[in-house]
């Protein structure tokens, strides 16, 4: 006992692990913004605290994606297999590889849109969206004496920040340790933003709180999941797994029950039927700019986690899990489309809308198409990369709408408030209904080349009739989009009808970035494309 | 580099109306403004027919580059003689139009730059669609025509615009993502085959597996069946068109239904000749059908501009049977169809449409006598009514005759029956026309006033081309009829033998004769 206390060399050599720190730059200078963020909070004097919070989140995500770019060219040089491009870093629990810098590439820009959301403060008076004291109880004294300070909590930039860096290495982790550490970074702050509304706050507390248990729930799924894979595999690297898999010759139910478990908490993340109930709550309580932020970052960094998994890791059983996909696509799909159309709330509807596109971007994940290595074919991953960055942009876009149509008590999402909206003021009204038509995947806009390339890596999987179910649920999700048009356009205004708050040149800007990026991918979508299929496959 | 600026023209004066200001009532402006491009862009349509080779066949005037490359889509134009026809008839038609929706009511007047910018988009994305010879291309355009439609339906029409609306945009929307399901199967297919290309040259160069090609094609079909319309897909088209103003109507049955029976042709024939012969009897079927049943339902309507819609349903019935017989006599005859039935459906809408804004009402029922004080009116309609019964002497005749006389030598139980469709017609016609115009003049119709000169000049052009088509046709067909036999003999079924024996020599009777 006390021979192996004295002498140290008895102690068999700890290396320091080996981080590559100029290929993970993004993600550190996200995380490290983040800290600065904390440290801002505690010593920067309150009066203009909100403002060095929002330029040093903006700053920070401006570099980050700065970098990731330099990042994603540089890719070439590293080495990688016949056509996965990059390299596994961080001691194997990161896979910086062509998707996941992608992925990076898009996050960054949903985070940089949603932070000038977050930082809009001219609709309330001065004020940003969020809550002034989160600790007071809704109605109470002191959360009038609040508001009558003009209190701001600018702890939402660094939440937001956190989460974007849990959403980066989400997309990224190449070991299910990192993967379910990653999941949490990105969640907790979430659950907690979601809860920071200025207007109708019991909403906003319930969905708070709904969100954090039902994440909470399906987080104990990902983590049996693991221990179950672990004990499979014997290994949290995905490529063990991958080994594992692909040579087995028994434990069967070990490995489907692994799978099932995996799959209940990721499907979770991305809103998919049936593990899709929180969507509509959290999206209709959340503050708007999280929504957001929500809609378009949690589901393009799960979506990676997903394909990474099941790509990866579970791809040689994927004859196992893919008919289980498939079902779960199809009652997505259909489910999204049909129980929206009968929402009344502006948010709700986008939320089942969400829950729809979940189901298109299954659809071109069970296609599995990797691609061949002298073909230029839409591969699964890159009409999901596609989908997600048109997807996104586009909901922060329409999101950023909702912000702007208020009456006395803040944004009016009732959709029967919405009527007449196209005849007061038809350049909003517009943009809404070009995000609606492109949701719809009419042509000439963003959404119709993402479906078309998640219905071609369908079909290029083998699947061609999952594509002609897709078609007709896209004609059914159609109707409900149209039917705001309709409303917006067609219909008179009810009464005073609902007035349109003029918005700061900052969601001014997230207006214009998503028109122009839903209209310009409807158009020219070929560079972007391009850059997703040069992406390439994962490395494992 | 002609047909892009063809094409470009009214697009950009529809994007030049939107961005115009506002101006206070009767916002002149707008409506000139409107008028000019259209008549530029029917210019340019007459220079692009002026540099066509009759001639020479093919794709000409094309133009080629590359647009989405992993998709393999380009933007490639091109114009047979089918498509120059059809472009000519959306440029003809296009001012006629404008210069009548001079006079239309709009609920809400400020919109009048709108109104206008919505019909220049139409036009410019129908010569797209009709110049395209790139799937991906042609499937975009085909699709983007929806949004400007729904648009004029929705915010234009009468009472239950929204209604028609979004019924049109479903109908059609459904229609136009099956045929994406095809499309999306054209790529992979043609990706197999090595690199992905939309190009029409190369899609016809590809080997499909018989059931593959089948499905494909009823992916097509279903869109242009839905858009032609072809019963039992037909139901949104007396809603739209008894909703929608008459220039919409004219703009949607005239020209943007067209591009079903010409997609039938160039998609349908050209891509999958050999599903289409396996689908042609049940299409036959269904286009006589169309045929009698859009006629007996017109002979039923009160409603002036749903009958007009249900004879449509009927016109297009002879166009689609035309096109599935095969024939080079039928062909020939729906294509020139479709090009007279725009004629005479363009004016029979507008002049009605000017009965029943003066009238208040569209019920036949209400109108009586009017010919008394509206005779130049009433001429109008007899004529533009007659065109569409198919008299002799009037363009549809011919066209109506060469595709039964082509179907004839292909079936002759689909023709008989169709013949039927002829008697019909006279039916619905004449009823509609001794309702409204002759007899004692009817309480309420007092203030229907005789034609303005605007009117007569957007009508006159019509006329003057429903009778002059109607005596000498061959100019016409000297440019369809190159291109229907490249199209005939792609599907490669040939013109039948006549049964009875004819004094030629064999080589003849195979090349097959027109009309």
């Amino acid at each position: 006992m006390i021979a192996t206390f004295s002498s140290a060399t008895d102690l068999p050599p700890i290396s320091a692990p080996d981080i590559e720190y100029s290929l993970l730059a993004p993600v550190f200078i996200i995380a490290g913004v983040a800290v600065l963020g904390v440290i801002v909070e505690a010593f920067w004097p309150r009066s203009s605290r909100f403002l060095v919070q929002a330029g040093l989140a903006v700053v920070g995500i401006v570099a980050a994606f700065a970098d990731t770019i330099w990042v994603f060219t540089d890719l070439d040089k590293l080495d990688g297999s016949r056509l996965a491009r990059g390299q596994v870093a961080a001691e194997g629990a990161l896979a910086v590889d062509g998707p996941g810098v992608f992925a990076w590439g898009i996050l960054l820009i949903f985070g940089f849109l949603s932070m000038l959301l977050f930082a809009e403060r001219r609709l309330e008076g001065g004020l940003s969206g969020f809550t002034g004291r989160a600790a007071d109880a809704p109605g109470s004294a002191s959360e009038a004496e609040a508001i009558k300070h003009r209190v701001e909590h600018t702890e939402v930039f660094p939440l937001a920040l956190f989460a974007l860096v849990g959403m980066m290495l989400f997309a990224t982790s190449n070991d299910l340790l990192t993967m379910f550490v990653a999941l949490e970074v990105l969640s907790l702050p979430l659950y907690l933003l979601c809860g920071l509304a200025r207007r109708r706050r019991l909403m906003s507390q319930e969905a708070a709180l709904k969100y954090f248990l039902l994440g909470a729930f399906s987080s104990v799924f990902f983590l049996y999941g693991i221990a179950l894979t672990y004990g499979y595999a014997g290994s949290f690297r995905l490529s063990d797994i991958d080994v594992a898999v692909t040579n087995r010759t028994g434990g069967e139910n070990m490995l489907l029950a692994a799978t099932a478990l995996m799959a209940v908490g990721l499907l979770f993340k991305i809103g998919a039927v049936p593990f899709h109930t929180w969507t509509p709550d959290v999206y209709q309580g959340a503050p708007t700019p999280v929504t957001a932020f929500m809609a378009a970052g949690t589901k393009a960094a799960a979506f990676l986690a997903l394909l990474r998994v099941f790509f990866v890791a579970f791809g040689g059983s994927s004859w196992d899990w893919r008919p289980i996909i498939v079902a779960v696509a199809i009652i997505t799909m259909f489910l999204g489309a049909v129980v929206s159309i009968s929402q009344t709330d502006v948010k709700r509807m986008l939320a089942y809308s969400s829950i729809a596109h979940a189901g298109f971007l299954l659809v071109g994940f069970v296609g599995a198409y990797a691609g061949a290595k002298d073909s230029s074919r839409i591969t699964s991953t890159s009409s999901i990369l596609f989908y997600l960055t048109v997807y996104g942009v586009s909901s922060i876009g329409a999101f950023a709408v909702v912000t702007l149509v208020r009456d006395s008590g803040g944004e009016t999402t009732h959709l029967s408030k919405w009527a007449g909206l196209g005849k007061t003021s038809p350049v909003l009204a517009g943009s809404f209904a070009l995000f609606m038509l492109s949701f719809a995947g009419i042509p000439l806009t963003g959404g119709f080349i993402g479906k078309w390339t998640v219905f071609s890596a369908a079909w290029s999987g083998g699947f061609w009739w999952l594509v002609v179910i897709g078609v007709l649920v896209s004609a059914l999700a159609a109707y409900f989009y149209v039917r705001v048009i309709v409303l917006m356009f067609f219909t008179e205004p009810v009464g005073e009808g609902p007035t349109v708050a003029v918005p700061s040149v900052l969601t001014t800007t997230v207006l214009a970035v998503a028109v122009i990026a839903t209209l310009g991918l409807g158009i020219i979508p070929g560079p972007l494309l391009d850059l997703a299929q040069h992406a390439g496959a994962f490395v494992r | 580099m002609i047909l892009s600026i063809l094409a470009a023209t009214p697009i950009a004066g529809a994007v030049l109306l939107a961005l115009l200001p506002r101006e206070p009532a009767p916002h002149h402006r707008a409506k000139y403004v409107a008028l000019g491009v259209s008549l530029i862009t029917l210019v340019l349509s007459l220079v692009v027919m002026a540099k066509f080779d009759q001639d020479a066949g093919g794709y000409q005037l094309t133009e080629k580059h590359e647009w989405i490359k992993v998709f393999g889509a380009y933007y490639s134009l091109g114009v047979n003689g089918i498509g120059i026809t059809l472009i000519l008839l959306t440029t003809i038609l296009t001012p006629i139009v404008i210069l009548a929706a001079f006079g239309d009511r709009l609920p809400d007047p400020k919109s009048t730059n709108a109104y206008f910018a919505w019909m220049l988009a139409v036009e410019g994305l129908a010569i797209g669609a009709f110049a395209a010879t790139d799937a991906f291309l042609f499937y975009v355009l085909f699709e983007a025509t929806l949004i400007p439609l729904y648009f004029l339906i929705g915010s234009f029409g009468g009472p239950n615009r929204s209604y028609a609306a979004v019924k049109f945009l479903i109908y059609n929307l459904v229609g136009g993502l099956l045929m994406l399901a095809s499309i999306v199967g054209l790529y992979v297919i043609s990706a197999r085959q090595g690199d992905a290309s939309f190009l029409l040259s190369d899609l016809q160069n590809l080997d499909f597996s018989t059931n593959t090609e089948r499905l494909l094609f009823l992916g097509f079909m279903a869109a242009f069946a839905i858009k032609a319309p072809l019963w039992p897909l037909h139901t949104w088209l007396p809603d739209a068109a008894g909703q929608a103003t008459p220039g919409t109507s004219v703009l949607m049955v005239s020209v943007i239904d067209k591009i079903g029976t010409f997609g039938m042709i160039r998609w349908c024939l050209g891509l999958f000749p050999g599903a289409s012969d396996w689908a042609s009897p049940v299409v036959i079927v269904l286009a006589v059908i169309s045929i009698l049943y859009g006629a007996l339902l017109a002979i039923g309507q009160d409603d002036i501009r749903r009958l007009i819609a249900f004879t449509s349903v009927s016109h297009f019935g002879f166009i689609i049977l035309g096109i599935f017989a095969f024939t080079t006599t039928s062909l020939a005859g729906s294509t020139l169809y479709m090009f007279n039935h725009g004629l005479s459906t363009a004016a029979l809408f507008l002049v009605t449409g000017m009965m029943i804004a003066r009238r208040g009402s569209a019920r036949i029922s209400d109108f009586g006598g009017v010919q008394k004080i509206a005779p130049i009116m009433s001429g109008v309609l007899l004529v533009a009514g007659l065109s569409s019964l198919s008299l002799p002497g009037l363009a549809p005749f011919i066209s109506e005759f060469l595709v039964l006389a082509g179907t004839f030598t292909r079936s002759i139980p689909a023709a008989a029956f169709a013949t039927l469709g002829i008697v019909l017609a006279a039916l619905y016609i004449l009823i509609m026309y001794q309702r409204v115009m002759t007899g004692p003049l009817k309480a309420g119709n007092e203030g229907v006033s005789d034609l303005d000169h605007r009117e007569m000049a957007s009508l006159t052009p019509a006329i003057i081309l429903i009778v002059g088509l109607g005596f000498f046709p061959q100019p016409l067909l000297n440019v369809i009829n190159p291109a229907i036999d490249e199209v005939i003999s792609h599907v490669g079924k040939g013109d039948p033998a006549p049964k009875t024996p004819v004094q030629i020599d064999e080589s003849a009777t195979q090349e097959g004769g027109h009309g």
